[in-house]
Order: C-alpha cells, then sequence, then structure tokens
C-alpha cells in the first residue's frame, strides 16, 4: 500500500510539473487573464477570419489565374449583369450589384452602431440595430438569388461550337440581339421528353426555344445581322464582330444552342466564369446565410437579457466581427467580379 | 482604449466611415459605368489605370471597415500585426505567383487557340 501511494505522489508531481491543471486560477481559459488584451473568443473569431480570408483569396487567386490564361476571351462582366428589377430589357450594368453592396455596407452600419450600443449596455438598441442587420442580411441573400436567376436564365441566347467556343449574334451596329428578335420557329417535331411520354426514368434538359438549324437558316435569310466570338480586342477591350458573309465559317462548326448559364456551358462565353461566379458568391453567400442565422441567435439572446446578465455584450462585437468580414469578402468580390 | 473611453458613443465616427464608403462605392459604380477611354483603353504598370483605381479603392475600403467596424483601431499592436501583416503577406505572395503563372500559361496556349473558321 505504501509503495503504491509514493507512486501515486511522484506521478502527481510528474504531471503538475509538465500540464497546467489549475484552470480556476489566473490561466487564459478562466478567462481573466488577456494576452494582447483580447478575450479569448475574440481572439479566436480574429484568427478564424485570417484563415477565412486565405480560403477566399485562394478562390480569387485562382479565379486570377485562370483570368489570365483566358486574358484574350473573357466575359465582359458588364455584358453579362445588365438586369434591374422592374426594368425590362433595359441595359442597366452595375446597378444592381451596386444596389448589394449598398445593402450589405448598410447592414455593416447597423451591425457596428448594434456593438456600440452595446458597450453603453443599451438593451434596446442593440435589439433593435441586430433586427435591422439581419434584415439586411436577408435581403441581400434575397438580392444575390435573383442575380443568380437572372444569369442561370441568361438574356440574349448563344450557340456553341464543336469544340466548345460560345458564338453571339449582333445587329448592323455592334449591339447584341437576342435569338428571338431574329430566329423564325419553323414547325419542329421534337417535343420535350417528360415523365409521362415515355421511359419515365430519363430525364431531358429543357429543350431551347429554337433548334441549331433554325437559327442557322434564319441567319442566312438576315443579311443584316452577324456574329461575334469570344476573343476580345486587346485595343478597343470589346469582341470581335465576324461579318455576315464570313459567319458560315463558324456556323458551320455550331453544335447546339445555348441558353443562360449553368456549371456545364455559359451563353456570355467561357464556362469557367460561370463556375467561378457560382462558387465563389455562392460561398460568400453561405457566409452570409450563416451570419444571418448566427446574428439571428445572439439577437435572441439579446432579447431573453442574456448579455444583460454577463454583464458585458462582448457576444454582439464577436458576430459583429464575424459579420463585417462577410461585408469584406463582398467588397472584393464586387471589384474582381464586376468592376475589373 | 481605456475603460472610460468604451462607455462613449461612437456613432459620429461610424456614420462619418459609412459616408466615406459610400462615396467610394459611387464613384467606383461610376466610374465602372462610364469607362472613360483615356482609363479604360490606356496602359499604364501592365493593366489599364481604371483597373489601378479600382484595386487601390477596394484597398482603402478594406482599411475603413477593418479599422473602423472591425475595431481593429482599437485592438494592441501585437494581435493587429498577427492578423494584418500575416495576411497582407500571404495574399501577395499567393496573388503574384498565381498572377504570373496564368500569364505564362497564356503566352504559351494563347497562339495555338483557333480563332477562324
Amino acid at each position: 500500500m505504501a509503495e503504491l501511494t509514493i507512486t501515486k505522489n511522484q506521478n502527481k508531481t510528474f504531471m503538475e510539473a509538465t500540464i497546467a491543471t489549475d484552470s480556476n486560477e489566473n490561466n487564459w481559459s478562466g478567462g481573466t487573464q488577456k494576452p494582447l488584451g483580447a478575450s479569448y473568443g475574440k481572439m479566436m473569431m480574429w484568427f478564424f477570419i485570417l484563415s477565412d480570408a486565405l480560403t477566399f483569396s485562394g478562390f480569387l487567386g485562382a479565379y486570377g489565374l485562370m483570368r489570365f490564361k483566358f486574358h484574350d476571351s473573357w466575359p465582359i462582366a458588364d455584358e453579362v449583369f445588365t438586369h434591374f428589377p422592374f426594368l425590362h430589357g433595359l441595359h442597366a450594368p452595375m446597378y444592381y450589384v451596386a444596389l448589394m453592396t449598398f445593402i450589405l455596407i448598410f447592414s455593416s452600419v447597423t451591425m457596428v452602431l448594434a456593438v456600440d450600443a452595446g458597450h453603453q449596455m443599451n438593451k434596446k438598441k442593440v435589439t433593435f440595430y441586430m433586427l435591422l442587420t439581419i434584415l439586411g442580411g436577408a435581403i441581400f441573400l434575397g438580392s444575390q438569388a435573383w442575380e443568380w436567376k437572372n444569369f442561370i436564365n441568361g438574356s440574349y441566347g448563344a450557340v456553341k461550337l464543336s469544340d466548345g467556343k460560345i458564338i453571339q449574334f449582333v445587329d448592323a451596329t455592334g449591339a447584341q440581339i437576342t435569338l428571338e428578335s431574329f430566329v423564325k420557329s419553323q414547325q419542329s417535331e421534337r417535343t420535350q421528353h417528360t415523365a409521362n411520354k415515355g421511359i419515365w426514368y430519363v430525364k431531358e434538359a429543357k429543350l431551347p426555344p429554337f433548334t441549331l438549324n433554325e437559327i442557322v437558316e434564319s441567319f442566312k435569310a438576315n443579311p443584316k445581322i452577324a456574329i461575334r466570338t469570344e476573343q476580345v480586342d486587346p485595343e478597343l477591350k470589346s469582341k470581335t464582330i465576324i461579318p455576315h458573309n464570313e459567319a458560315m465559317g463558324f456556323l458551320n462548326e455550331a453544335e447546339s444552342v445555348v441558353m443562360g448559364a449553368n456549371l456545364r456551358e455559359n451563353e456570355y462565353g467561357k464556362t469557367l466564369f460561370a463556375n467561378f461566379f457560382f462558387f465563389i458568391t455562392g460561398f460568400h453567400g453561405f457566409h452570409v446565410l450563416t451570419g444571418v442565422i448566427i446574428n439571428s441567435i445572439i439577437f435572441f439572446n439579446v432579447i431573453v437579457g442574456t448579455y444583460e446578465r454577463r454583464g458585458h455584450y462582448e457576444m454582439v462585437e464577436k458576430v459583429g466581427l464575424y459579420w463585417h468580414f462577410v461585408d469584406l469578402v463582398w467588397v472584393f468580390v464586387f471589384t474582381f467580379f464586376y468592376l475589373i | 482604449m481605456t475603460h472610460a473611453q468604451e462607455h462613449t458613443s461612437h456613432t459620429k465616427l461610424i456614420w462619418k466611415v459609412f459616408a466615406i464608403l459610400s462615396v467610394i462605392t459611387i464613384v467606383e459604380v461610376a466610374l465602372g459605368i462610364i469607362k472613360p477611354d483615356s482609363l479604360y483603353l490606356t496602359k499604364f504598370l501592365g493593366t489599364s489605370p481604371l483597373n489601378i483605381i479600382f484595386l487601390i479603392l477596394t484597398l482603402v475600403k478594406a482599411y475603413f471597415i477593418t479599422w473602423f467596424f472591425m475595431h481593429m483601431a482599437d485592438e494592441k499592436k501585437g494581435l493587429r500585426r498577427a492578423v494584418v501583416w500575416t495576411a497582407v503577406f500571404l495574399i501577395i505572395y499567393l496573388a503574384t505567383l498565381l498572377l504570373i503563372e496564368g500569364n505564362y500559361i497564356k503566352d504559351v496556349l494563347g497562339p495555338l487557340t483557333k480563332w477562324n473558321y
């Protein structure tokens, strides 16, 4: 028995020498000491933000690499994102994304006002500003969904060549025109396959409104229209227009009709553009969604008085950091996808 | 930041920063819509002057958001440097390598792309 006690004691001394066991005194996890003047939670939030920033940099860097690689044929953002609510058919580049940017900046302002009110222990104000922040985030998410919808549905329609290049149609002035504006539909026997018309487990992608043949025939019949390739003229920074009489060389290679954009094809040009757009704005949107959820949790905690009882509103500050970071990422996404 | 200061309201500063961010965004959007030929079609430091302007304005915006909305200005120097210097160094490093590589691939593969049919 005596021997055993000695071993135990020795063991204890050994443990104490290597591992800090006093968790209730002045070490970090007790929350009394603050290295670098920041609490454990706040500092970890900062380092999470740092690592998340590097993740986003990786994505945007990959986007940059591909954009440099296809510098001479990258889609021009101004020609892609041109929709604005209630202004159908009007060419309104940038306006919508500018609105989205303002929504996010404003929700950042209400967030920082909530943090400020928290410093003054003003529960009513914190509640109000948190609510505004959550609303702003929700509106941004809705706007993002609308932007995606427009991009997925497309605006003009195009033709894809056998090697994957996209051919768009332009009028005499060089402005892009929709397929509907010049293609005459011939009676086609091809109908969309649905579950009740044949083999139920075979799915078919949505049929384009026109067949390739109809487009080529209508193009031949209309000498005023021309085509445009993806290739960007470095001097004028606009896509190369091929006159009507040379266009058939391209259209003979045509393989399919492309409407809108998805992960496999993109009527605006490079499929990679759509891939990166969906992935990066999607990943950012997922962050916004997470932010809205976390903000909502904190919002209810504020209402039931959790932080009033705790004596400080630092939790609001921590979610605030995350929320501002989401805004910060959007600033860069906005620049690299829409401006540059 | 001392304890006494923590309880004074910073709403004035917040609205000021909001105004600055708004003005910068409006300038960016206006330039993006107008795209003046003298800035858009000319070359400067390997790209157009317009792109350089956008980059600088973006970094200014990032500075204001980090310093005044995320209160980085109030953090201790050590924490600030641990976060900001790390990010700035790694991002510049990564971006430089990736963009040089992208440019190289373009120089090698670009001439092989067929544009005449």
